[in-house]
C-alpha cells in the first residue's frame, strides 16, 4: 500500500472512531453504577434476590459477550416477528411492535444493553471483592463511633474500595477498548469493521496494522490516565 | 449507683463457652484493670458491653439504660430498642488493640468525623475540641498527617483522642500496647494515666501487669471465662491468697 492510500484509510478509521469512542464511553458510564447495584443486590440479606443476581453474573460471565450481542439484537426482530402471527395486542407487545428495528438507534441501543449488562457483571465482582478486603475493624470503629450504616458505607468503606479497585478496573477498562470490536458482528460501523472493509477495497492486510494502532494508542492514554488517578490515591496505604 | 453493671453474663461461640458467669461493677471515676491469660474471655466480654458481639445471658446497666436482660422464662437475652442501643453506645468509647483508625481520612477528619456527622456539632466546635484533644495528646502539629505517616504510639493517641472526642462517660481499651513497641507502651501509659487524674472512667483490658498496677485503681483477674478474683492492684498483686492467681502472676514476677 502506497503512502497516500495508507493516510486514506487512516482518515476513514478516524470518521468512524466516535462510533467506537461512543459505545466505550456508554459501556464505562453505564456498567460502572449498574455493577455497584448487582454488588448490593448480590450482598442482599434477602436470599433469593442474593441467588438470582448470582445466577445473573454466572451466565454473563460464563458466556461470550459476542453471543450476548447476537442474542440481544435479535431478541426484538424475532419477538416481533412472532407478535405479528399471532396478531397479539397489549402494551407490550404494542411497544415491541414499535420498534424500528432496523434503525441505527436500536442497533445502538442493543448493544449498549449487551455491552452494560456483561461489564456490569464484571465491575460487581470486582467491587465486591474491593468491599470484602475491607477489615472488619473498620466497620467496629464505625459502628463505635455511632455511625449508621449509610454513613459507614458511604464515608468510611467506599473511599477505600474506590482506591482498591483502581488496578482490576483499569484492566476492564482496557478490555472494554478492545470488546468495542465485537460490535461488528451485527455491521455496527465501528472502526475494526471498517478496518476489514478497507482491507477487501484493497487486498492489503496494511489497514488492519493502522487500526490495531489505533487500539493501541487507545489504551496508552488508558493506561496513563489510571496511573495518574493512582497516584492520585498514593497520599494514604 | 454504679455506671456499668454487668451481671451474670454468658458468651458461647458455638459449643465453646467463653464467658461463664461474669459481674461485676465499675464507679463512676474508677479505673479498673482486666488481666488474665490469653483465652481467658477478656476481650470477649469486652465486646459484648460494647456491643460488638451480642452475648447469651446476663444482664448488663450502663449509666443507668439497661441495655439487655434474660428473659427467664423464655431463656433468652432482650436487649433494647435500637434508639436506646445507639444512646448507650455513644456514652462508651472504645481503643481498638490495632487502632482501626480510617486509613484515608487525616487525623483532624479522624477525630471530627463523628461529632460533625453524628452529634451534629457544627464543624469549628469539632475543630476546637480536636485541636485541644491533639494538645491533651501531645500530637501538635499532626492534624493533617495520615495515619501510615504516623508512629503506633501516634497512631493509638489518635484513636484515643477520636473516642474521647465523643465525650464518652466510659472508655474502654482492648490491650492497647499489645501491637506496639515496648518503648512505646509508655507513651500510651502516660495518656491513661493523664486521663486517669481527670477521673475519666475506664476499663482497660491489658496484658501488661505493671501497666495494670500503675494506673489501676483495681483490677479483676479473669481465667476460663471466669472472675477468679478482684481487688486493688495491692491486694492482687501483692498477696493474693488465690492460688490460680499466684501461679499466673508468677510467670511475670521474673
Amino acid at each position: 500500500m502506497d503512502w497516500e492510500s495508507i493516510k486514506k484509510v487512516t482518515g476513514i478509521l478516524l470518521e468512524y472512531l466516535p462510533n467506537t469512542l461512543k459505545l466505550f464511553a456508554v459501556t464505562l458510564l453505564l456498567s460502572i453504577p449498574v455493577g455497584m447495584v448487582v454488588t448490593l443486590l448480590k450482598k442482599c440479606r434477602f436470599k433469593p434476590v442474593a441467588w438470582l443476581t448470582n445466577l445473573y453474573i454466572l451466565i454473563m460471565r460464563g458466556t461470550p459477550l459476542m453471543l450476548q450481542i447476537i442474542v440481544v439484537y435479535y431478541a426484538v426482530p424475532m419477538m416481533k416477528a412472532s407478535m405479528e402471527r399471532d396478531g397479539s395486542q397489549g402494551f407490550f407487545s404494542n411497544f415491541i411492535k414499535n420498534i424500528d428495528t432496523r434503525s441505527d438507534s436500536y442497533m445502538f441501543t442493543a448493544l449498549c444493553i449487551a455491552f452494560v449488562l456483561n461489564y456490569a457483571a464484571y465491575f460487581a465482582e470486582i467491587f465486591r471483592g474491593g468491599v470484602d478486603s475491607i477489615p472488619k475493624g473498620q466497620y467496629e470503629a464505625a459502628s463505635m463511633l455511632g455511625m449508621t450504616r449509610m454513613q459507614t458505607f458511604f464515608r468510611i468503606i467506599l473511599p477505600q474500595v474506590t482506591k482498591r479497585v483502581i488496578p482490576a478496573t483499569s484492566n476492564e477498562v482496557i478490555t472494554l477498548i478492545k470488546d468495542t470490536s465485537l460490535a461488528n458482528i451485527i455491521a455496527y460501523a465501528e472502526i475494526t469493521m471498517k478496518a476489514k472493509q478497507q482491507m477487501n477495497t484493497y487486498s492489503s492486510i496494511v489497514p488492519l496494522f493502522i487500526v490495531g494502532i489505533f487500539y493501541f494508542v487507545m489504551n496508552a492514554v488508558v493506561t496513563v490516565a489510571f496511573a495518574v488517578i493512582e497516584k492520585k490515591f498514593n497520599y494514604y496505604r | 449507683m454504679a455506671i456499668l453493671e454487668v451481671r451474670n453474663i454468658v458468651k458461647n461461640f458455638d459449643k465453646l463457652k467463653v464467658l461463664k458467669d461474669i459481674s461485676f461493677d465499675v464507679e463512676q471515676g474508677q479505673v479498673v484493670a482486666i488481666i488474665g491469660p490469653s483465652g481467658s474471655g477478656k476481650s470477649t466480654l469486652l465486646r459484648c458491653i460494647n456491643q460488638l458481639e451480642r452475648a447469651d445471658g446476663g444482664e448488663i446497666t450502663v449509666d443507668g439504660t439497661r441495655m439487655f436482660y434474660t428473659d427467664k422464662e423464655k431463656g433468652r437475652v432482650v436487649y433494647a430498642s435500637k434508639k436506646e442501643l445507639r444512646e448507650i453506645r455513644l456514652k462508651i468509647g472504645l481503643v481498638f488493640q490495632n487502632f482501626n483508625l480510617f486509613p484515608h481520612q487525616s487525623v483532624m477528619k479522624n477525630i471530627t468525623g463523628a461529632p460533625i456527622h453524628v452529634l451534629k456539632m457544627p464543624k469549628d466546635e469539632a475543630r476546637k475540641k480536636a485541636d485541644e484533644l491533639l494538645e491533651k495528646m501531645g500530637l501538635v502539629g499532626k492534624e493533617n498527617s495520615y495515619p501510615c505517616e504516623l508512629s503506633g504510639g501516634q497512631q493509638q493517641r489518635v484513636s484515643i483522642a477520636r473516642a474521647l472526642a465523643l465525650n464518652p462517660k466510659i472508655l474502654f481499651f482492648d490491650e492497647p500496647t499489645s501491637a506496639l513497641d515496648p518503648e512505646l507502651t509508655g507513651e500510651i501509659l502516660k495518656v491513661i494515666k493523664e486521663l486517669a487524674k481527670e477521673k475519666m472512667t475506664m476499663v482497660i483490658v491489658t496484658h501488661e501487669m505493671a501497666f495494670a498496677r500503675d494506673v489501676a485503681n483495681h483490677v479483676i483477674f479473669m481465667d476460663d471465662g471466669y472472675i477468679v478474683e478482684e481487688g486493688s492492684p495491692e491486694e492482687l498483686f501483692g498477696n493474693t491468697q488465690n492460688e490460680r492467681t499466684k501461679q499466673f502472676l508468677a510467670r511475670f514476677k521474673n
